[in-house]
């Protein structure tokens, strides 16, 4: 399209602005918040241990599945682990950080959530300042030179609907997590149902999980928002929309009671397996 | 009488300034009240755009206290009158004179969308039928008064002055209610992706904020084109499956 040139106003510094509102506490909680959770996460991951409690099903969500056992803890074993022992293919360390389970699975939920709709917004208004707030200048190098979504790299954002995939498949194993905490190894060798705090906070996270996943905007495109006549759907898939799009009008809380959740699981699973806390058995 | 300062933006091109103008408030009192007040006081030439003063013709756009709104509905008992209350045009369109600026751009934006293309009639008289469930989804869309508020406080126009290659939230709003349309056939899609350059669009949901019609703009509008125009030219499996199935 070719517009005529328009004389504008001048590009405004960093922070101008005429707003007289408190506009920097939305940026400045997020900064805090998300900051604070990507340095717990990366400090979890990079433990390797107490990341199950023993004489329990407890495991936590960072961990979530176990590929292999840490090799920190060998010759021990979790119980949780698909395939064995940590193999001697996949290095120990990497550079001057220890490898973990953790991180041969973190990137699939961690991908998610950096492509998500709502935390892109987030972070490209607390971290990067583009813009900082609403009506508020923006740094000035940036000016006509800002590329958005448009361009690469952020171009690559668009494909959130394949970690949203990935998302659910990991829904299902947290889920199965959830139900099996509910079986505590017994004096008698055997495991039998149980209820323990854990059990409960290891049953709230894929619930708040699965209000943020299944009120994703990619999944609300492809169950029905990509149909013109949604009425020509199957009822189910009308349902399904609909249930969607309610889950997705209140994305941002569960964005962050999720994330909160997680975390929260983790320190739960972290500190009674090291035996600082006592998991309490309600049954 | 209470009494209250207003800082307007005054004057044009390099000559503007603010300017103090202190009048007389009364309860109920908006912020164009007091506008017209200083006009008919104190400043018989400031310029401003009005029309309706019921906050549905979308002619009174402007920034009070930095924020985009409109002027009829910004009632002054919201606002802190101890400090002069800044009042200013719109910052992504170029400048006329005080209050006033030439959104004119955002027309010529709009006649470069593919007007509504209906398919044929649906019975014999010339007639349509729809669900309603159809429609509800674009009937939000209409609300839009074309205040251009969204599109003044869109930082992609706002701060990186991209009028050549951004189509700006109200036109996207505008796409979404022809493209979600249950009986239109035209596609849009190329045109958001390309010349709407859609994807400038950081989803930082300012438009949402300030859209005096409520419009969930970014939501309900944006993201789902962003997610038509992934579909069409980003996700290589819906590009496969169109190929095999020839939808
Ligand atoms: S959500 Fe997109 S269109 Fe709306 S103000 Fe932000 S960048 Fe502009
Ligand atoms: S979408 Fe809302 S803010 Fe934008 S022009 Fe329409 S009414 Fe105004
Ligand atoms: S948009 Fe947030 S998870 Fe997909
Ligand atoms: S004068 Fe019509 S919207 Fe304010």
């Amino acid at each position: 399209m070719s517009r005529v040139e328009l004389k504008l106003p001048q590009l405004r510094p960093l922070g101008a602005t005429q707003r007289t509102d408190a506009w920097w506490i939305q940026p400045v909680l997020t900064l805090l918040g998300l900051g604070a959770f990507i340095v717990y996460s990366t400090w979890a991951a990079l433990q390797g241990t107490h990341y199950w409690v023993p004489g329990t099903n407890y495991l936590s969500p960072m961990y979530s599945p176990v590929l292999f056992d840490s090799w920190q803890i060998a010759p021990a074993s979790s119980g949780h682990a698909w395939f064995g022992a940590w193999p001697d293919w996949i290095p120990k360390n990497l550079w001057v950080l220890s490898m973990t389970p953790a991180f041969l699975i973190l990137w699939a939920p961690g991908g998610f959530r950096f492509t998500c709709y709502y935390y892109r917004g987030a972070y490209y208004k607390a971290f990067w300042a583009d813009p900082v707030s609403c009506a508020v200048g923006e740094p000035k190098f940036r000016g006509t030179h800002y590329r958005g979504e448009h361009k690469f790299p952020l171009l690559l954002q668009n494909i959130h609907r394949y970690f949203l995939y990935l998302a659910l498949v990991f829904l299902v194993f947290l889920t199965y997590d959830a139900i099996i905490s509910y079986r505590f190894l017994g004096d008698d060798g055997q495991k039998h149902f149980g209820v323990g705090i854990g059990s409960l906070v290891l049953t709230i996270n894929p619930i708040l999980l699965g209000g943020y996943t299944l009120g994703c905007h990619s999944l609300r495109h492809l169950i029905g928002g990509k149909k013109d006549c949604i009425t020509d759907c199957s009822g189910a898939r009308q349902g399904a929309y609909r249930g969607v799009s309610c889950l997705n009008r209140r994305h941002m809380l569960f964005a962050w009671l999720s994330l909160f959740w997680v975390g929260f699981t983790d320190v739960y699973v972290r500190l009674v397996s090291m035996g600082t806390w006592t998991d309490i058995r309600i049954l | 009488m209470p009494q209250a300062t207003f800082r307007i933006w005054t004057g044009a091109g390099d000559d503007a300034v603010f300017k103090d103008f202190a009048t007389d408030v009364s309860e109920g009192m908006v912020v164009l009240d007091a506008i017209h007040q200083i006009q008919a006081e104190s400043a018989p030439t400031l310029a401003c755009r009005w029309n309706c003063k019921a906050g549905k013709c979308g002619s009174c756009s402007a920034e009070v206290n930095g924020k985009p709104r409109l002027m009829c509905m910004t009632r002054l008992d919201t606002l802190d009158l101890s400090v002069p209350v800044t009042v200013e045009p719109m910052k992504s369109f170029p400048h006329v004179r005080d209050l006033v600026t030439d959104v004119s751009w955002n027309f010529r934006v709009k006649k470069s969308i593919k007007p509504f293309k209906p398919r044929k009639p649906d019975a014999p008289d010339g007639t349509w039928r729809m669900q309603q469930a159809d429609v509800d989804r674009v009937q939000e869309f209409r609300k839009c008064i074309e205040c251009f508020l969204c599109q003044d406080v869109c930082h992609v126009l706002r701060d990186h002055h991209k009028h050549p290659e951004f189509a700006g939230p109200r036109h996207f709003v505008y796409t979404a209610a022809l493209e979600m349309h249950p009986l239109d056939t035209e596609d849009r899609l190329s045109h958001m992706k390309n010349e709407g350059g859609i994807g400038y669009c950081n989803i930082t949901k300012c438009c949402t904020k300030v859209c005096p019609e409520h419009i969930t703009i970014t939501d309900n509008a944006i993201i789902p084109l962003k997610e038509r125009v992934v579909d069409e030219y980003y996700d290589p499996l819906t590009r496969l499956f169109k190929v095999f199935t020839g939808k």
